[in-house]
């Protein structure tokens, strides 16, 4: 898995340039025919005859779009996705076809004055044309930061939500011919308005959605008041803003757990969304719940997760995907 | 072209008729087929049987305007916006009201009466009202109900090589739309002229569940901040350096294809287009992206300064190069397909 999950959140994928994490699952799931829809979502069936269960993970990952190349060559930006400028000034960031960047800040009389048009990125460019060569304007970057192994603890970039992809593939590639019918979904741009699981959602049709993606944490120094952290297993969402998780499918995971002595958590979280939001409202609806895997720092450069909270999504999700449904 | 009939027209999002009939009038000869849906949404179809993309093309036939909310009891009408205006731009603009054109004009307390510190404060809606001249409520209620909406009078002219006239935003998409449909493509084309974009791209999603086309183009008017007070890399669009694609914005990330692909035939034939540099905004192409299992949009706009105001201004050359690029472009799905 961590192998896997290393390959998976070093690959660039900001929102709507999701191609080199798409092209990296198709490698893994060989034994597939997949799809790619119109907008770039992947779409990988296990036929069944029972119950269509649509299992949704984002590929993409925040960054930011160039506005303006300036003479000296030095490039402005904004953000894609949820980004805080106050993570911005010294990081790195990683365009399309490889070109790197830092990223500067404007001098500032106090600190508090951050905002993202006080930075900007170099490139090592001496002038425009110089830059224009390496970027364009309307170009996207993500950011980089290197995979660290802590153990039972991982970091990297992009485990928002790159982390539910790895436990998707890992998901399609172990689990036996079953009853119900699997319709694994690598979504794209989820964090610009849930938009890849609202299409796909209509596509699929499905009788049962689960969003697999991130959670935030309550389990550091004078961290918000919520009760999930990590390594304390798999997370059942009960709400965020984007769904109140259907009680079917909540109760469902929770007696899931409890059968196959899966470690789980229960999440309630006051902000954010999942691509549970939109699916859960295509066509005439679909009850739809998530599996989430909490996470600590998420949108920052080094998100951090226990890889035992992985393997409990992992057996969560089979457990429902084999399961008896109504 | 109709730019200037179709500028000097009156349709506040939701009261697209006068916008809708002038186009109706100006599309039938030239079009196949020609109708309206339950939301408004006008549609003009040439090419159904051909084979190949089925293709749409976009844009809003509304403005931006003001509602009337309440009539004083002396006569004075209260208002509030439809679609996103900047109060700032209204003090002392004459309107018409209603289906009727009501002449009115934008009051507020003349600089001799007001104190200092008025003087320094801009007036909300709460503050701004519309005189029609009326003595009391009766006779206001005579010429207006509550719910009627105004419209800004501006008359369509010249500022040297530049346009000036109301709503460019977007008759000028519609101008565009209007030119196209007396081309020949060879593949099935749908002009839809869609309502309420400005209260929310609202009529986009149903015009696009119905069409279910291969592939989307919206045009647009669009924000141009090439004026003083703003630098340079803050700048969104400038004006006569062609029509500008977004490769995004709140409502969407263009299909990546389409954008190389269209600055593609842009440098092949020597039509001037240029990005968007900006990421505010949404257009009906947010919508019609999403539409059932997903839709290849993008969208592409003629610079507009001072947008949603009275006097906005365009050059006529950004617009007739988005005519052009938009008819290669059809040409080239046409022949290549939309995955190319």
């Amino acid at each position: 898995m961590k192998e896997l999950l290393q390959r998976l959140t070093q690959a660039y994928g900001p929102s709507g340039s999701e191609d080199k994490v798409r092209e990296i699952i198709k490698a893994e799931l060989p034994g597939y025919e997949t799809k790619t829809d119109a907008l770039g979502n992947l779409i990988v069936e296990k036929k069944g005859s029972k119950n269509k269960i649509m299992f949704s993970a984002h590929m993409d990952e925040i960054g930011i779009i160039v506005t303006h190349i300036d003479k000296e060559g030095f490039l402005r930006f904004d953000f894609v996705g949820g980004v805080n400028p106050f993570h911005l000034p010294g990081e790195r960031v990683e365009f399309k076809n490889g070109t790197l960047g830092v990223i500067g800040l404007e001098k500032l009389d106090k600190i508090s004055d951050l905002t993202k048009a006080n930075l900007y990125i170099d490139i090592g460019a001496e002038n425009k044309e110089e830059a224009m060569k390496l970027v364009r304007v309307g170009d996207f970057a993500s950011f980089t930061s290197p995979f660290i192994d802590l153990g039972n603890k991982v970091v990297s970039k992009a485990m928002d939500n790159r982390s539910a992809c790895a436990v998707l593939i890992k998901l399609m590639q172990e689990l036996p011919e079953t009853q119900n019918h699997i319709v694994a979904v690598f979504t794209v741009q989820e964090e610009v308005g849930l938009r890849g699981a609202r299409t796909a959602a209509f596509g699929v049709d499905p009788d049962y959605g689960i969003a697999l993606d991130v959670t935030a944490t309550g389990d550091t120094p004078k961290a918000m008041t919520m009760e999930v952290g990590l390594g304390k297993g798999a997370a059942i969402k009960v709400k965020d803003n984007s769904l109140l998780t259907h009680p079917y499918v909540k109760d469902k995971l929770i007696e899931l757990a409890e059968q196959n002595n899966i470690p789980y958590q229960m999440e309630v979280l006051e902000f954010g969304g999942t691509d549970a939001g939109v699916i859960h409202l295509s066509r005439s609806g679909v009850p739809s719940g998530v599996i989430s895997i909490p996470c600590r720092y998420l949108h920052g450069r080094s998100e951090m997760l226990d890889t035992r909270d992985l393997e409990a999504a992992l057996a969560l999700a089979k457990a429902f995907a084999k399961a008896d449904l109504k | 072209m109709f730019l200037k009939e179709l500028s000097e027209a009156r349709g506040v999002s939701s009261r697209e008729q006068e916008v809708r009939d002038l186009i109706r009038e100006y599309i039938k000869p030239h079009v196949d087929e020609v109708f309206t849906d339950s939301l408004g949404n006008l549609y003009g179809v040439k090419g159904k049987e051909k084979k190949g993309p089925k293709v749409m093309l976009a844009a809003h036939m509304e403005e931006v305007g003001l509602m009337i909310t309440s009539i004083e009891k002396n006569g004075l009408l209260r208002f509030l916006p439809v679609g996103g205006i900047d109060p700032r731009v209204l003090v002392s603009k004459p309107v018409f009201i209603g289906k009727e054109k009501v002449a009115g004009v934008i009051g507020a307390k003349a600089i001799h009466l007001q104190k200092p510190e008025e003087r320094t404060q801009v007036l909300g809606f709460d503050d701004l009202y519309i005189d029609i001249g009326a003595s009391d409520e009766d006779e206001a209620k005579k010429l207006v109900k509550i719910g009627d909406v105004a419209t800004f009078t501006t008359v369509f002219g010249k500022l040297g090589d530049l346009c000036v006239g109301k709503a460019f935003d977007d008759r000028a998409g519609c101008t565009a739309l209007v030119e196209l449909t007396k081309l020949e493509f060879n593949c099935p084309v749908y002009f839809v002229f869609t309502v309420q974009e400005e209260v929310g791209l609202r009529g986009a999603g149903p015009a696009a569940y119905r069409v279910n086309p291969d592939f989307c183009l919206v045009l647009e008017g669009t924000t141009a901040s090439d004026v003083a007070g703003t630098d340079e890399e803050g700048y969104s669009t400038t004006l006569g350096e062609g029509p500008a694609v977004s490769v995004m914005d709140r409502s969407v990330i263009a299909h990546p294809k389409v954008v190389g692909r269209l600055f593609r035939l842009a440098e092949e034939n020597g039509i001037p287009l240029q990005n968007k540099r900006t990421i505010t905004g949404g257009t009906d192409a947010g919508v019609i992206a999403l539409s059932r299992e997903g839709v290849p949009t993008a969208t592409v706009a003629v610079p507009c300064r001072y947008i949603h105001s009275p006097v906005t201004v365009m050059n006529q050359s950004d617009l007739e190069h988005m005519i052009k690029l938009t008819e290669l472009f059809v040409h080239d799905i046409a022949e290549k397909g939309v995955e190319n």
